[in-house]
């Protein structure tokens, strides 16, 4: 027998239950509490492509330092799936412990005895308790919640406001959720044997919020002035337009009218999609769709034209796994090259990495003044990780004495003065032309749109020079993105070093828990996060400025490396790419274990023994 | 076509219409089709509609997909903005365009390869929606700018221009038009200029899906003997229902008609369609009999023409997502942004 773990605010609690029990408000019952405890928690759904019966794991990690990355591994299985089993057994840390439905004997060679076995009779209680079988599934959720409360010292006063707040006016409903959490604390308390994992009172949450990316990004377009949403059910991005539907209600209704000021449709496919943002785009509106990488693919045709006759756009890319019948419940970074040059012909796009629900609300309003000052399509990157777990993150902000910027376009009081008028015309050398919205003089500033057989006053043309003309345009309209988009966040190593480390989006909790760990060890690593691309200067500055730089993203063909030796000439070699692609998100141990056996193999010291 | 280009000046004598302009000013730039196409005669007849409705050209929006007819946008309303798009993808960027701005006219050119084929999903999807705007669908059976392949509207049976024979079904665009919910249908004919102007100008006016099946004859590929998308062909084939006169609101009544043999139906803005009935037995206000005897004409090959349904009341996109009255394109940070306040309120309910 391996010792009983014993731990205060830093383990981890999986739960295994059956898709479409009910279970998983219990549990984000269970992580909020620890929250309002003052004690950080990261949470992660593990679900499948199913709405009912199939397994469907929810993972807390409750750390105090405020790692809120995965961690990997299992302190205290919460065993709710008999399908599951002896995959959720095997799981356990050696000295955790296994939380089970003990109504019916198992025989003890489905155990094990390195771990720590913690039986109650729930379904037995339950059946006890309640007759309707839903109840019985319900309020058996609800009672394991009480039963692990009572287990780890979660207060149950925090418990019972959290139950408070979510049926405030319901209170036929409120009553039997309370009865059934005290009948599962009662239990245990007098029946259980206490174990060795708690969780303390601590003042480590401060005014974070909890919220998932999908909701902040759409939030950021509500505040991006986004007026125009058309989107197709795909996961992981659908919840991203039912939030907007959601904040639009709340927030876009006008109060005297009643009257909507959004417009959102759900299209009959994705080219549907981008067809209505791209056609609200050149339209003057602020124009979304939200998607994942087998509907940006379907995208791309619409993707070339927009790029070519420079029509904003914005795209929210909730990345997983491909493709179609591929892992859509599965998180990963492995959309990157597909967007960065979406479409035919010779075209690449803005991309914009949010690190975690605040970032997707913050970039998400900024891709709009992105897309009207650029003209042309910007991606958001989220994943499935940012975009569908809750992450505890910074609240929201925004300056109300911001003003959208809409770009050049010129207004009727500008054409009226005779100011020249070209569509395509470069007049200050930014590369960015004037525009100008449908209906807006009588008989000036008019333009055929069309791709590229126009020269700057939009008038047909195949001539080659003047699509070249309009290519190097193009061009110098890139090197314009560079100074606009959001700067990479550099964070140096405590001690001078030779060895950087560049990573982005959802990676960022596990790197930084990453880094810490390892310069405990003695391996200092300067780190930079990339956030947009086309890439700032500072990070071709960052890898020529270190002898090795790794990469670390969550994709197998090291794309963002691609993306960054093609586009900025770097001498492949200075990379060293950091994989992770299994559809989990990517944990501290997997970083710290890579890097360290890399310079370990590159012989630098001191180096001592890695975290497991 | 020709290469030499349109004078600028025009004759001191040519009529104006309530906004002082001339039908010259609603034309567009030379054509580049074939001499003959039916689709410049179409394009005629848009700038003869809008002419005589009074409309400034620049509130209109002209949008287009690929092909011959995707091209006919450049050819007429050179006031309007134009956006000759992707091929089959017409619908959706109207659409879009359409719920950014809901004050402009939205006028979408296509053709039967790019309505009938590649977008076949986005025709039938744009008309679920009762998207306000007149879909014209310019149709000769044939793949013009790819050199006479068949398209997906020829009839079983008709033979291109090397003498194969069509075997596969048409798709029957009108048939779908009135199952999908279209409030405003109409078939005509690009060699019946006196038939399709009234027509099209009863669909601008029309507040929902206005869709016009135009049969528009392919002189290079599909105008000879054995095509049923031919003038001889559709000339000797037409089965009018119908004779439309277009009266807006304005203008006063004075034409006699025998009785029951006349009809007037006003639309939503108040203008006028006085309806000539051809056959009798043909009432254009309901849906399903119109499906019907469509089915029944087309069985004993001929080729129904003229206002085949309409519903003066009809709703568009906008009504059905209750948008704001103003534009969404006009919006600003105080319609749009909940501001500072309001965000720090929804922060407190996630802690």
């Amino acid at each position: 027998m391996s010792k009983p773990i014993t731990s205060i605010n830093d383990f981890v609690v999986k739960f295994a239950n059956v898709n479409g029990s009910g279970s998983a408000s219990a549990n984000t019952l269970f992580a909020k509490s620890i929250l309002r405890m003052g004690v950080p928690v990261a949470t992660r759904n593990i679900f499948p492509s199913n709405i009912q019966g199939l397994p469907t794991w929810y993972e807390v990690r409750v750390n105090e330092a405020g790692h809120i990355g995965r961690r990997g591994g299992v302190d205290l299985m919460v065993a709710m799936n008999p399908q599951t089993w002896a995959q959720d057994v095997a799981s356990i840390d050696p000295g955790g412990y296994l939380f089970y439905d003990s109504t019916k004997p198992m025989p003890p060679s489905r155990f094990r005895d390195d771990i720590n076995i913690v039986g109650m009779p729930l379904t037995e209680i339950c059946n006890r308790t309640y007759t309707d079988p839903r109840q019985r599934q319900l309020f058996k959720n609800i009672i394991y919640v009480g039963a692990l409360s009572a287990l780890l010292d979660i207060d149950a006063s925090v418990i019972e406001s959290l139950i408070g707040e979510q049926y405030k006016g319901k209170d036929k409903l409120m009553a039997p959720n309370l009865q059934a959490l005290h009948m599962g604390r009662d239990y245990a308390q007098k029946e259980i044997a206490p174990i060795g994992l708690k969780v303390r009172h601590a003042d480590r949450v401060g005014d974070r919020i909890f919220i998932d990316g999908n909701s902040a990004a759409a939030l950021g377009a509500v505040y991006g002035g986004a007026t125009v949403a058309a989107w197709y059910p795909i996961t992981p991005s659908t919840s991203l337009a039912e939030a907007f539907m959601r904040y639009c209600r709340r927030y876009r209704t006008d109060p005297d009218t009643g009257k909507a000021r959004y417009a959102i449709v759900q299209g009959e496919d994705e080219l549907a999609s981008i067809g209505i943002v791209i056609g609200a785009g050149w339209n003057g509106a602020r124009a979304f769709t939200c998607t994942a990488g087998p509907g940006v693919s379907l995208m791309t045709e619409f993707l070339g034209l927009a790029y070519f006759a420079e029509i904003p756009a914005v795209l929210f890319n909730v990345q997983r796994g491909g493709p179609s019948t591929g892992m859509p419940t599965r998180t990963q970074q492995a959309d990157i090259i597909s967007c960065a040059y979406a479409s035919h012909g010779d075209t690449k796009h803005p991309l914009l990495f949010p690190e975690d629900p605040r970032e997707c609300f913050e970039m998400g309003a900024m891709a709009f003044d992105l897309a009207d000052r650029l003209q042309t399509p910007i991606f958001v990157m989220l994943d499935l990780d940012i975009g569908m777990n809750e992450w505890l993150c910074h609240p929201f902000a925004w300056d109300d004495s911001k003003r959208y910027d809409r770009g050049k376009v010129m207004t009727y009081e500008a054409l009226e003065t005779g100011k020249e008028f070209g569509r395509y015309l470069d007049v200050d050398g930014d590369g960015i032309p004037y525009r100008t919205y449908p209906g807006t003089h009588p008989t000036r500033g008019a333009f055929f749109t069309r791709g590229t057989s126009r020269d700057r006053y939009a008038k047909y043309s195949e001539l080659g020079s003047v699509y070249v003309d309009n290519m190097q345009r193009l061009l110098r309209k890139f090197e314009t993105a560079k100074t606009l988009m959001p700067a990479p966040v550099r964070r140096d190593a405590k001690q001078k070093t030779k060895y950087g480390v560049i990573y982005f989006g959802s990676t960022t909790p596990s790197m930084h828990e990453a880094l810490d760990s390892l310069e405990e060890q003695g391996i200092h690593l300067d780190a930079l996060r990339v956030r947009a691309f086309p890439f700032a200067e500072e990070v071709v500055d960052f890898v020529l400025g270190h002898d090795q730089v790794f990469l670390v993203e969550q994709n197998r063909d090291a794309q963002l490396r691609s993306l960054l030796v093609t586009e900025s000439s770097i001498d492949p070699a200075r990379i060293v790419p950091v994989l992770h692609y299994d559809g989990t998100p990517i944990t501290a141990r997997f970083i710290i274990g890579e890097i360290a056996a890399r310079l370990g193999a590159l012989k630098v010291a001191p180096l001592r023994e890695v975290a497991r | 076509m020709t290469y030499l280009t349109k004078p600028k000046l025009h004759h001191p004598s040519l009529p104006t219409n309530a906004l002082g302009l001339t039908r010259r000013d609603y034309e567009g730039s030379v054509s580049t089709l074939c001499a003959g196409c039916g689709h410049d005669s179409i394009s005629g007849a848009i700038v003869q509609a809008c002419f005589e409705l009074d409309l400034p050209p620049h509130r209109i929006a002209k949008l287009s997909g690929i092909g011959c007819s995707s091209k006919t946008p450049d050819y007429f309303l050179a006031p309007a903005h134009g956006f000759n798009s992707v091929h089959g993808r017409m619908p959706s960027v109207l659409t879009g365009a359409n719920l950014a701005n809901r004050d402009l006219i939205y006028l979408g050119v296509s053709g039967d390869g790019d309505s009938a084929s590649i977008g076949l999903g986005q025709f039938a999807h744009s008309i679920r929606r009762g998207v306000n705007m007149v879909y014209i669908v310019e149709n000769n059976g044939v793949y013009g700018l790819t050199k006479g392949q068949f398209s997906a509207t020829s009839d079983r049976g008709s033979k291109s221009k090397r003498g194969v024979a069509n075997s596969d079904s048409p798709v029957d665009m009108i048939g779908m038009a009135l199952l999908l919910g279209a409030t405003f249908v109409a078939r005509s004919f690009s060699g019946d200029k006196a038939q399709l102007v009234p027509l099209i100008k009863a669909a601008l006016l029309h507040n929902g899906a206005a869709f016009i099946d135009c049969i528009s004859p392919c002189v290079a590929f599909n105008n000879h003997e054995g095509s049923t998308k031919s003038f001889d062909y559709v000339r000797e084939h037409n089965e009018t229902v119908n004779r439309l006169d277009f009266i807006s609101s304005r203008d006063e009544i004075t034409a006699d008609y025998a009785p029951g043999t006349v009809e007037t139906v006003v639309q939503h803005d108040g203008s006028m369609l006085r309806l000539r009935k051809l056959a009798a037995d043909f009432d254009p206000h309901d849906r399903i009999s119109a499906m019907n005897y469509l089915q029944e004409q087309h069985a004993a090959g001929e080729i129904v023409t003229g206002l085949l349904y309409v519903d003066p009341e009809a709703h568009d996109l906008h009504d059905h997502l209750n948008t704001v009255a103003p534009p969404l394109n006009t919006l600003g940070e105080a319609e749009l942004c909940p501001g500072s306040a309001a965000l720090d309120k929804l922060n407190a309910s996630l802690r």
